[in-house]
């Protein structure tokens, strides 16, 4: 049984990482209209719970692989948001130095293995890391965060396949948001059970309400909890749906999608929601929730200032990296 | 000093290394029990059993992914690829992901991989087993491509392939494999970017690839007897590629063909050849030349098989005609 005080800080800190994605997304937003990002800038409104969820089970030795739509996972795993703002701005200081921007923010010292602009390599990724922590027997586990848009894609079949075969320690977290861009999964597939793909594997396959951050953490808990003793991988389905467009400037809604069903999706916001369960259970009041909305904020705006004030990358680093030996 | 074959040579780097470094895995199909296609493990899965010896389904893309995915996580895999061929499903992800990972995390993350396996024509393996691809590697910023000639090579370059932090395409001529040569019993490595000059001359300047440095040796050797000395470099590696070795010799003999059994357009050849216009106008007497293997997909029959390759004739009409030039 949770302890009332276990269930306050975990409640505390699934609430504030919940809250920091939005606030940090809210602000990339504005600055993509203010031209302050120089590339693409795919933000995470609306699925929060479910980056928040997995990674409150995770440990700084576990790894996380991501997406084009990763800032989310990338603050669940704990960078701070002055590091991606920076990236997004180009900056120095930015967490891959600016040679990354949104789509390739990588933190390996937390685990952070990178965020991705191609759709598919995450997941064999995140099985090679469950392979290094079986050969090296490290109880670490390999994370891969995906949209509906990667099931179709071989590197669904041939690494859920390898993770399978060989008991590796991995989780496929597949963020089902029902759009791949604009291409709805209901035309993309003629099985829209996510989940029950996990069968083709022999692996476990659980699907879960994305907005319910509660609901995912109990089951990627679960999850993790079997790949660390070696039980092998798992799949798990979370629903969801992004609030905004698929990248900013694009528009929301569309021939793909109607304001209708953006709306209703609205009154599911996973943030409202906990905010509801965790006053409604007792955890925390009304206050001490503002009070963490307004210190999330605080930090946000600070983090926005000291990215915007830091120092553009030397142009003469630009072929820094390129090899082991050149650094 | 041993006399082995190509493939014993690399086991012997490979075994040693595998002793050394628990973290050094090898995945494909067929090299646990089976020892590989070529005999590129053989035994070494009875040492180190199915963790380190890993067969995989026949997956090339999703084995490639998990293993850059390894390489990313403290582990050093060894991809036993067969045929360089079967891999081209997995070039999105070696492009995108494995050469690029290093850059993209500014160095905080290491790719120690290597992809090794064959390349070349022979065996009338037809066009799905006798590609070489090494222009497509070359042209990546982020891989190391070792292309050995000879069993002493092989093996030292194999253990630097080991030991590096980069990526490495490790491309062995299916009609090497079998070839025997002097290996020293002890550890050595021989550095990328190293080209060997694998004979001395005065009259041209041949640079050759792979089992191309073989062919082109035996010629020099015959047109010695007609009183032609020819300069032969082997490269070794052509990402690094030694072109001050390549100049310095250029800068004796004034004349230089590059002989290559893959295709010419944007080849290897085609970079030498701009490199030594560029920076060695004044030391040439003649134009460079090149000679490749055709520019088709390789046919089957080994009549038609053999009239792709730079044969005998071939190069030593080649090399006649730079002379004459």
């Amino acid at each position: 049984m949770t302890s009332t005080r276990n269930k306050f800080e975990l409640y505390q800190t699934l609430y504030r990482t919940m809250a920091m994605i939005r606030a940090v997304e809210e602000r990339l937003a504005r600055s993509f209209m203010a031209g302050l990002i120089h590339g693409a800038c795919h933000t995470y409104i609306g699925e929060e719970a479910i980056a928040t969820g997995v990674c409150a089970c995770l440990t700084e030795d576990d790894s996380i692989f991501s997406t084009h739509r990763g800032h989310g996972h990338a603050l669940a795993k704990g960078v701070p948001p002055n590091k991606i703002i920076a990236e997004l701005y180009g900056r120095e200081t930015g967490i891959s130095n600016g040679r990354g921007g949104s789509m390739h923010l990588f933190a390996p010292e937390i685990g952070l293995m990178g965020t991705s602009g191609i759709v598919g390599p995450c997941i064999l990724q995140a099985t090679g890391a469950g392979y290094s922590s079986k050969l090296m027997n490290t109880g670490a586990v390999g994370v891969a965060f995906f949209g509906d848009g990667a099931v179709g894609n071989g590197a669904f079949h041939e690494g859920l396949n390898l993770a399978a075969i060989f008991d590796l320690p991995v989780l496929f977290v597949c963020e089902n948001n029902l759009y791949a861009t604009e291409v709805p999964f209901s035309y993309a597939s003629r099985n829209t059970n996510i989940a029950s793909r996990a069968s083709n594997y022999g692996i476990p396959g659980i699907q879960v309400d994305g907005n319910d951050v509660l609901a995912v953490q109990a089951a990627s808990s679960e999850a993790i909890s079997r790949a660390r003793t070696g039980e092998g991988p798992t799949l798990i389905e979370a629903k969801t749906y992004r609030t905004r467009p698929h990248a900013e400037g694009m528009s929301p809604t569309g021939v793909y999608r109607s304001e209708k069903e953006l709306e209703m999706w609205k009154t599911k916001d996973p943030i409202p929601r906990f905010r509801d369960v965790i006053i409604s259970d007792r955890i925390m009041t009304e206050k001490d929730l503002d009070q963490i909305d307004a210190d999330v904020r605080s930090v946000v705006d600070t983090a926005d200032k000291e990215a915007s004030a830091s120092p553009w990358p030397d142009k003469k680093t630009v072929a820094k990296y390129v090899y082991k030996e050149s650094k | 000093m041993n006399e082995l074959t190509f493939t014993e040579a690399t086991h012997q780097a490979l075994s040693k290394a595998m002793a050394e470094d628990p973290t050094i895995f090898v995945v494909g199909e067929g090299i646990g029990a089976r020892g590989g296609n070529f005999e590129t493990t053989a035994g070494l899965y009875e040492k180190y059993g199915p963790l380190r010896l890993c067969d995989t389904p026949i997956c090339e893309r999703g084995f490639i992914g998990m293993c850059t995915g390894a390489a990313m996580t403290g582990t050093r895999p060894v991809v036993d690829f067969m045929f360089l061929d079967f891999i081209l499903d997995g070039l999105g992800e070696l492009i995108n992901q494995t050469s690029k990972i290093q850059y993209m995390s500014s160095g905080r993350i290491r790719m120690p991989i290597v992809l090794r396996g064959c390349i070349g024509i022979g065996h009338s393996a037809a066009t799905h087993h006798s590609g070489s691809y090494y222009p497509i590697f070359t042209h990546i910023p982020g891989f190391r491509v070792v292309l050995p000639s000879n069993p002493s090579d092989a093996k030292g370059l194999f253990t630097t392939s080991l030991q590096s932090d980069d990526p490495v395409l490790f491309l062995e001529h299916r009609e090497l494999l079998n070839s025997r040569g002097h290996v020293p019993t002890e550890d050595y490595q021989i550095p990328f970017g190293k080209a060997a000059v694998a004979r001395n001359g005065t009259d041209a300047t041949i640079v050759a690839l792979s089992i191309m440095v073989n062919r082109v040796l035996d010629i020099a050797e015959d047109l010695s007897l007609e009183g032609v000395s020819l300069e032969v470099i082997d490269p070794r590696t052509v990402a690094p590629l030694d072109v001050d070795t390549i100049l310095n010799s250029v800068k004796k003999t004034g004349r230089l063909l590059i002989v290559d059994e893959t295709f010419m357009p944007c080849g290897i050849g085609s970079e030498i050849a701009a490199h030594i216009t560029e920076y060695g106008l004044d030391e040439l007497d003649a134009p460079i030349k090149r000679l490749n293997g055709a520019h088709i997909p390789t046919p089957y029959s080994p009549v038609l098989e053999q009239a792709v390759i730079p044969n005998k004739n071939s190069i030593t009409e080649a090399i006649k005609n730079l002379i004459a030039e």
